[in-house]
């Protein structure tokens, strides 16, 4: 008995402690948020973009133009390259994909790119579809200072060292007329020769007019890659990126800048933006969903099968807190069909529960003891209760293998929650359940544990 | 039990519901979404005062994309469906309903779908219904490759196959109905059929299916336990299974209707549909369980007896 009681106590405050967590990381219940630990700042809940609003595009990628074994490998640089572009520009937790095809799927190779909080499809487009961001940079003004600071390892990094040496300029790939690959007479080496057209040479001129002496760094998609110093003006638009190519690399670089390609040719298939306030309200429409819906199952529970019911209303409880828990650590992507998915989770967690009553019900009517009829009704219940998560779990599995993102928010959540609710509804129903044993076989006890319907 | 007495009627019903759900999906027909056929939808929120649809009409039919359908929404907005739109047709679309910016508007989401990924999505749609269904066929002829030698029992028992093939036609019924239902719906309220609406069936299929095994485990178990094989009353012992599980088999279902109800009514916009689809399958998945699964299966061993 005291064995029962202590496990009691130790489920009561694992969910608690679950419960805790859910709290305290997340930023609308907490006042104290700002406060907290790194831990609990680091996991919110994740929202999906039609929760958060953004830009959700899928691009066809032509793979066509190289050969079968070096698609994936294309794929991945291709992915690598639009990222740190993404990056560049400063958007927030951006998630670029890339969709293999295949008999599944169906179509052939695609990238699918989310952007968080990114209203603006044309400057999405930009940001992504653009020739390699090809940027000239001039030397800080020796009167500016510069401000920095160490790292927590007390050393200072190079790279945002070298971003405040250089400040940007307004000539860009933009006003590249050509690109093409020389080798430097002297050295050998390759070297990226650059013409400029009309307007990009006239600000060229005046650059390098203003810093002779001084260095222009040639930025390649926010990385240096040459930083030549300048000997006098350049009137002619004409400049020489060296250093650090292989041949192989100057040629694919003046490929891209030339044809102002990624490394596969893409083409935009499907945009999907949503405003945020439009996130928001949907949102707060599923969290005023499932608390409306977690109390009338509540209520149900309870009006129906008394203190089970309770008990079975307190492992809910438990179920919601490792649920939400589960969407903060795993991390899961909240969609609208996600939070949908786990509403609906919360009405079949309680299935199995209703299955046991049943049962013990019914053995209770046949003249059994409360006890026997408790472990009686979870055995004979528990076939039904295989059976029916079963065929949840197989709709959940192939929906998610499906699935776009949206759908298979859905089906992570609502197979989630079937799995755990076996865990909530039948192992932590009964414990507090055996624990109750102790209420005896009085008429009080036999109200508490017979239904309101009965015949 | 009175729903074996009355099963011509109950099964009645059901035929005629789901005859009515076939009748009006070949008369009105599906309305399919942007999500299958490709499409852009564009959904927009005026600032001050929502233009009159006869000018914006007009004034979007200059534009030259085809046919343009303006549906007012709330009380200043506007969701315009079109074709799939490139970014300058979209940003063109965006200052026409913008009376060329001199009525300011925001755009609550924009979603334009190519035609290739429609394909694609069915494709996907239609081999994950395909798949589904074998895996939920494979589920019930699983369920019930214990009762074979109850068809040893003659003119008494129902071969499992048949318990299998009735299980099957209750979860059409179960899914026919709320698509039935879906297709008036979207006549009347312009509901499209997306990819929540095939999540919808997929999942009424897999919630629906175990109601009619619990009730027909609980024949088999009732049958079983009969000592002498000569005196069972087949459709007796069928009313008897059911008067057992049928409080469970509604309660469990309640339980799922009760959270469905909830995002009906409260949950977001873009679930509401979805939500009162699955609510709908929840229903007629038990009521097929009581009502038709035990009553067809009555019917089928009395046909089998007159032989």
């Amino acid at each position: 008995m005291i064995k029962k009681i202590i496990l009691t106590i130790f489920i009561l405050l694992l969910g608690s402690g679950v419960a805790l967590f859910v709290f305290k990381s997340e930023p609308k219940l907490n006042k104290n948020f700002e406060t907290q630990k790194a831990f609990f700042k680091s996991h919110p809940f994740r929202l999906g973009l039609d929760l958060s609003g953004g830009t959700h595009l899928i691009y066809k990628v032509d793979t066509s133009v190289v050969s079968a074994d070096q698609v994936n490998d294309s794929m991945e640089a291709l992915r690598d390259i639009i990222e740190r572009r993404i990056n560049v520009f400063g958007v927030s937790e951006p998630v670029v994909q890339v969709q293999h095809g295949g008999f599944v799927s169906g179509a052939g190779e695609q990238l699918i790119i989310d952007l968080p909080n990114v209203k603006d499809i044309q400057k999405a487009k930009e940001i992504i579809g653009q020739t390699p961001l090809l940027e000239f940079r001039v030397e800080r003004q020796k009167g500016e200072p510069i401000t920095i600071k160490p790292g927590p390892d007390g050393k200072i990094d190079e790279k945002i060292l070298q971003e405040q040496q250089f400040v940007s300029t307004e000539l860009t790939g933009r006003y590249l007329k050509r690109a093409v690959l020389e080798f430097d007479p002297n050295t050998r080496e390759p070297v990226v020769s650059l013409q400029f057209n009309e307007e990009g040479s006239k600000i060229f001129a005046q650059i390098t007019k203003d810093n002779i002496g001084k260095i222009i760094a040639i930025y390649l998609d926010g990385e240096m890659r040459s930083n030549p110093v300048v000997r006098e003006e350049i009137p002619n638009g004409q400049a020489v990126i060296s250093g650090s190519f292989t041949p192989a690399e100057a040629k694919q670089l003046v490929g891209y800048l030339n044809s102002g390609a990624l490394p596969l040719p893409i083409t935009l298939v499907s945009t999907r933006t949503i405003g945020a306030t439009l996130g928001e309200s949907a949102v707060k429409a599923g969290v005023k969903a499932a608390i409306i819906g977690f109390l009338l199952v509540a209520l149900f529970l309870i009006l129906l099968y008394r203190l089970p019911g309770l008990i079975a209303t307190l492992s809910l409880c438990i179920f919601i807190a490792i649920m939400l828990a589960l969407f903060k650590l795993m991390p899961v992507t909240l969609t609208a069909a996600g939070i949908a998915g786990f509403i609906i989770s919360i009405g079949i967690a309680v299935d199995a529960n209703v299955l046991i009553f049943e049962r013990v019900k019914e053995e209770l009517r046949s003249g059994r003891s409360i006890a026997d009829s408790i472990s009686a009704g979870f055995s004979r219940a528990w076939f039904s209760i295989r059976d029916s998560n079963i065929s949840s779990l197989i709709t959940a599995i192939i929906l998610f293998w499906f699935g776009t993102s949206l759908i298979k928010g859905f089906a992570l959540t609502l197979g989630m929650g079937v799995i755990v609710s076996m865990f909530s509804a039948i192992i932590i129903t009964r414990i507090f359940l055996g624990t109750l044993g102790f209420a005896g076989e009085g008429k009080v006890a036999r109200f508490l544990f017979s239904s309101g319907i009965s015949k | 039990m009175f729903i074996i007495k009355y099963k011509k009627i109950f099964i009645g019903i059901s035929t005629i519901l789901v005859a009515l759900s076939l009748f009006s999906l070949f008369v009105f027909g599906l309305n399919i979404g942007i999500d299958f056929k490709g499409g852009a939808l564009t959904e927009v929120v005026y600032k001050v005062s929502r233009p009159a649809q006869i000018d914006l009409n007009k004034s979007l039919e200059a534009l030259n994309l085809g046919a343009i359908l303006l549906q007012p929404i709330g009380e200043l907005g506007y969701i315009v469906k079109t074709r799939d739109l490139n970014d300058s047709e979209h940003a063109l679309l965006l200052k026409t309903l913008s009376q060329d910016d001199k009525n300011s508007l925001t755009e609550m989401s924009f979603n334009s779908i190519g035609p290739s990924v429609g394909r694609e999505l069915t494709r996907k749609a239609i081999l994950a219904i395909i798949l589904i269904s074998v895996a939920i066929i494979c589920f019930i002829a699983f369920a019930f490759r214990k009762v074979s030698h109850l068809s040893a029992m003659g003119n008494h028992g129902v071969a499992s196959w048949k318990y299998g093939i009735i299980a099957i036609v209750s979860l059409l019924h179960d899914v026919i109905i709320p698509v039935g239902l879906f297709v008036i719906l979207s006549h009347y309220f312009g509901a499209e059929a997306d990819t929540l609406f095939v999540v919808a069936i997929l999942t009424i299929l897999g919630l629906s299916v175990s109601d009619t095994i619990v009730i027909f485990d609980r024949i088999r178990e009732n049958l079983r336990n009969q000592a002498n094989v000569n005196k069972i009353n087949f459709s007796e012992t069928v009313g008897k299974s059911l008067e057992q599980s049928f409080v469970r088999s509604i309660c469990t279902s309640l339980t799922v209707i009760l959270v469905l109800l909830a995002l009906f009514f409260f949950g977001p916009v873009s679930t509401r549909y979805f939500a009162l689809m699955l609510t709908a399958g929840m229903f007629f998945g038990t009521y097929s369980s009581i009502f038709l699964a035990s009553p067809l299966l009555v019917l089928v061993q009395e046909r089998q007896k007159k032989k």
